[in-house]
């Protein structure tokens, strides 16, 4: 008496099943990435403010900073975005944002809204660079050493609570590294 | 002693809901009526306890009792007595808690208005309803207890999130579970049908005012939380696609759906199956939101808390609910007979065609929410859909929809011929297309899109006034002819012209709205859509749980005043988290919107964001009148009359 057809929503259920199943294991905060300990993925990109130069990560040999995932299309950012304008006027470390597959109208405006932490911007228009740094979910904030070893990735929007438990202290070990 | 209480009380229910569930459950198999006969009280036992147990958790917040771990997290000495009530529903265990009192209310609700019904259909369906509230409560005892204490006990609480500090977030979720859970009726008695065996027209006739109240309540659900999303984030837009408001839009498209199936299922006898396997949808849709947004595997706006473990649960209970439905339905639904048969023009393929567009408008969203997903379990990374997907997905799908709206009430049952009708649908065509153009003509310009939109709006609004008045064809239009029509008559044409009222508000708004970021030292003015915006400075306030500057715009039309705007920027002490308070004058057609950013230079200059939005507010105002129309249809008399 089965037939396909009225077993047919049962089947398709059972692959969203899996699916969530797979979703649940993969805890989009806790995927360790395969980057952390490795030095940071070459690229040279334009600047969102000047086109015509370019951003590079040698520039920052030697330094402690982070690099901050964003676009303007991308809601988990303007929940964080207050959160690093407050990490910028502690002038703790250099701020580079990557705005990922965004367009450099909407970025420029969407920091003239909410304010702008970076200390450069590099624009990853057709997001090529952000598959090398393996980019699943917007937001997402690299820390990075003096040697250009990636030492730390945040997923996700940072809270005030990961700022002052997790980010700060991190930032000031790094810091004190020779 | 209260917060033990609380939870005995909630173990009560528990009781009272395995009650609910097993006893009539074998009562109807073997058929023992008196087996039959414990569903309503058990069902009543149990809405009472978990009443008992909610007013435990909010006594619990009113009295700032932080020896209880929740209250501790969320909440605060210094936080208005509205706010600590709220904060009750503030967060994941109190929110669970308020699903499971809102399931017990509906349950509640069923046993009161449910005279007319089989007893033995009725224990079926308080069986179902009893069995998802097993599934809550235990959720909520085993990983997500609102009463746990802590020791030593906080002196404070951390205080509840800012953005959900404000009256818009104390109804938005009572409003939304209301509507979520609601369709659990309609789920119950479509599985008790199963059940029995008895997939005929009697069902569709019992759960469609059910269907209809619920459905009212997720649409004002939304639409509060849309406009909350408006003027507490100051971000100036009303919707996101953000996932947990995908996770509210979906079961809300295919409870529309639902609607209209039904009304083809009880009056003409077919689409039966179909129907049956839309509750199951609509429902499943409403715990599949749960799921995604209380497991965290979504990041959200919306995710304040989430939990893995929690998520497993939730899960393992989704598979039995729907796996289980899904089961039945392959069980049962090839046994269903169509009763009666169509010819292809017909009012009857005109509601399939509303149905295929209203489930295809839902699949493409649930694509693009759990697309993400997807790509994460294949390893080949993680991505992000965006508003773009969303918007070149569901247009395309919403203007046929809207046009179809128009023809398809003046489409008779079973079979009609176009020669019948073309004669007034070109007219309206033509007339509408020429009120569009005119009204769009008095925009600011003339957009491809503002036409098309209004248009259509347009076209709905003749449509259904040209129909609402062929009753009248053959009788006086008098007071008394009037008061005789039905009300699912009304609500009917009243609900359809909200969608046009909403169709409108999001054309105009989308394609004229206008921003401004400027940078006005105090004196300073700007010019923008017609009106000058002059600010006068900015002062320090201190607020119960919060400090911060209120600034102050003046704002002039031709030298008149028209509004004096005070943008808030606010500190909450407690979470160190910054909220801005954006200030809003409403009008019919336009807001304006002043939004603080950060002070500027050392003259107590500072950013405003500036914003004219015309007919926005008709998003909201179509939503309302698609509610009032639903309510009307719910409460028409013939479903309290005895068949």
């Amino acid at each position: 008496m089965l037939k396909l057809k009225f077993i047919l929503p049962f089947i398709i259920f059972s692959l969203l099943v899996v699916l969530l199943f797979v979703g649940l294991s993969n805890d989009p905060r806790k995927v360790p990435s395969p980057l952390v300990g490795k030095p940071t993925p070459g690229f040279e990109l334009p600047q969102l403010k000047d086109p015509s130069k370019s951003f590079n990560p040698d520039m920052l040999k030697g330094k402690v900073w982070l690099l901050n995932i964003w676009a303007s299309w991308c809601s988990g950012c303007r929940v964080e975005h207050p959160i690093l304008n407050e990490l910028a006027k502690r002038k703790m470390l250099t701020m580079v944002g990557f705005n990922y597959k965004d367009t450099n109208d909407d970025a420029t405006k969407w920091l003239a809204q909410f304010g702008n932490p970076y200390d450069v911007v590099a624009t990853d228009q057709d997001g090529s660079v952000g598959f090398d740094y393996g980019v699943y979910g917007v937001p997402e904030t690299f820390f990075i050493d003096k040697k250009g070893i990636i030492r730390y990735k945040h997923i996700g929007p940072v809270s005030y609570k990961d700022l002052t438990e997790k980010l700060i202290p991190l930032i000031k070990q790094l810091k004190a590294e020779t | 002693m209260i917060p033990e209480f609380g939870q005995f009380a909630l173990v009560v229910g528990l009781v009272c809901a395995f009650l609910q569930t097993t006893v009539p459950l074998v009562g109807a198999y073997k058929n023992i009526p008196a087996w039959i006969s414990v569903a309503r009280p058990a069902a009543q036992a149990q809405f009472l306890s978990l009443a008992v147990s909610f007013a435990c958790l909010v006594y619990v917040f009113i009295q700032n009792d932080f020896s209880v771990l929740y209250a501790a997290q969320n909440s605060n000495t210094k936080l208005p007595l509205e706010f600590r009530i709220s904060a009750v529903w503030g967060a994941h265990e109190g929110s669970l808690l308020l699903w499971a009192l809102v399931l017990a209310l509906w349950t509640y609700a069923v046993t009161i208005f449910s005279k007319k019904i089989p007893d033995v259909m009725i224990a079926r369906v308080l069986a179902v309803m009893g069995f998802i509230s097993i599934g809550f409560m235990l959720f909520i005892l085993v990983t997500s207890n609102p009463f746990t204490r802590i020791f030593p006990a906080p002196l404070e609480g951390r205080d509840l999130n800012p953005l959900l500090q404000d009256f818009g977030l104390i109804i938005h979720p009572p409003m939304l579970y209301m509507g979520y859970v609601g369709l659990s009726v309609a789920f119950a008695f479509a599985i008790a049908a199963m059940l029995a065996g008895r997939l005929d027209a009697a069902w569709a006739r019992w759960s469609r005012p059910w269907t209809s109240i619920a459905w009212v309540f997720l649409t004002l659900g939304i639409a509060l939380g849309s406009w909350w999303a408006y003027y507490e984030l100051g971000w100036g837009g009303w919707w996101f696609w953000d996932p947990v408001e995908n996770a509210s839009f979906m079961p809300w498209l295919v409870a529309t759906a639902l609607m209209h199936s039904l009304a083809v299922t009880e009056k003409r006898g077919c689409f039966k199956a179909w129907t049956v396997l839309l509750a199951v949808f609509a429902f499943s849709l409403s715990l599949l939101g749960t799921f995604l947004v209380r497991s965290g595997v979504l990041t959200s706006v919306h995710s304040f808390a989430s939990d893995p473990e929690r998520g497993l649960f939730i899960l393992i209970f989704l598979i039995i609910v729907v796996g289980g439905s899904l089961i039945l339905y392959a069980w049962r639904a090839p046994a269903i007979k169509s009763t009666s048969k169509f010819k292809f023009f017909s009012k009857e393929n005109a509601l399939l065609m509303n149905n295929i567009l209203l489930i295809v408008a839902a699949a493409s969203i649930l694509l693009g929410t759990l697309y993400p997903l997807v790509i994460d379990a294949l390893g080949v990374g993680k991505i992000s859909v965006g508003p773009p997907y969303f918007n070149s997905v569901f247009v395309p799908i919403m203007v046929p929809l809207i046009v179809l709206m128009g023809v398809g009430v003046l489409i008779r049952w079973k079979e009609d011929n176009f020669q019948r009708i073309q004669k007034h649908v070109f007219k309206y065509v033509v007339i509408s297309l020429a009120l569009g153009v005119l009204s769009a003509w008095f925009m600011p310009h003339l957009t491809i899109g503002a036409v098309i939109g209004v248009t259509v709006a347009w076209w709905v609004v003749l449509s259904m006034s040209f129909n609402f008045m062929q009753r009248f064809k053959n009788r006086e239009l008098s007071i008394s002819a009037l008061q005789k029509t039905p009300r699912s008559y009304y609500g009917m044409h009243i609900a359809h012209i909200g969608i046009a009222v909403f169709t409108v508000g999001v054309t105009l708004t989308s394609i004229y709205s206008t921003e401004k970021d400027v940078m006005l030292t105090p004196g300073q003015s700007y010019s923008m859509a017609g009106y000058e915006f002059k600010f006068a400075g900015a002062k320090r306030i201190v607020g119960p749980n919060y400090q911060g500057e209120r600034g102050k715009v003046i704002v002039t039309q031709d030298d008149q005043v028209i509004a004096v705007m005070e943008p808030e920027k606010r500190i909450y002490t407690v979470q160190r988290s910054p909220m801005t308070e954006a200030a809003i004058d409403a009008g019919l057609t336009r807001d304006l919107f002043v939004a603080m950013g950060e002070p500027r230079g050392t003259e107590g200059g500072w950013a405003l964001r500036l914003y004219h939005k015309p007919y926005i507010r008709w998003i909201w105002l179509g939503c309302i009148i698609m509610g009032i129309g639903g309510l009307l249809a719910a409460t028409d008399k013939r479903y309290s009359k005895a068949k």
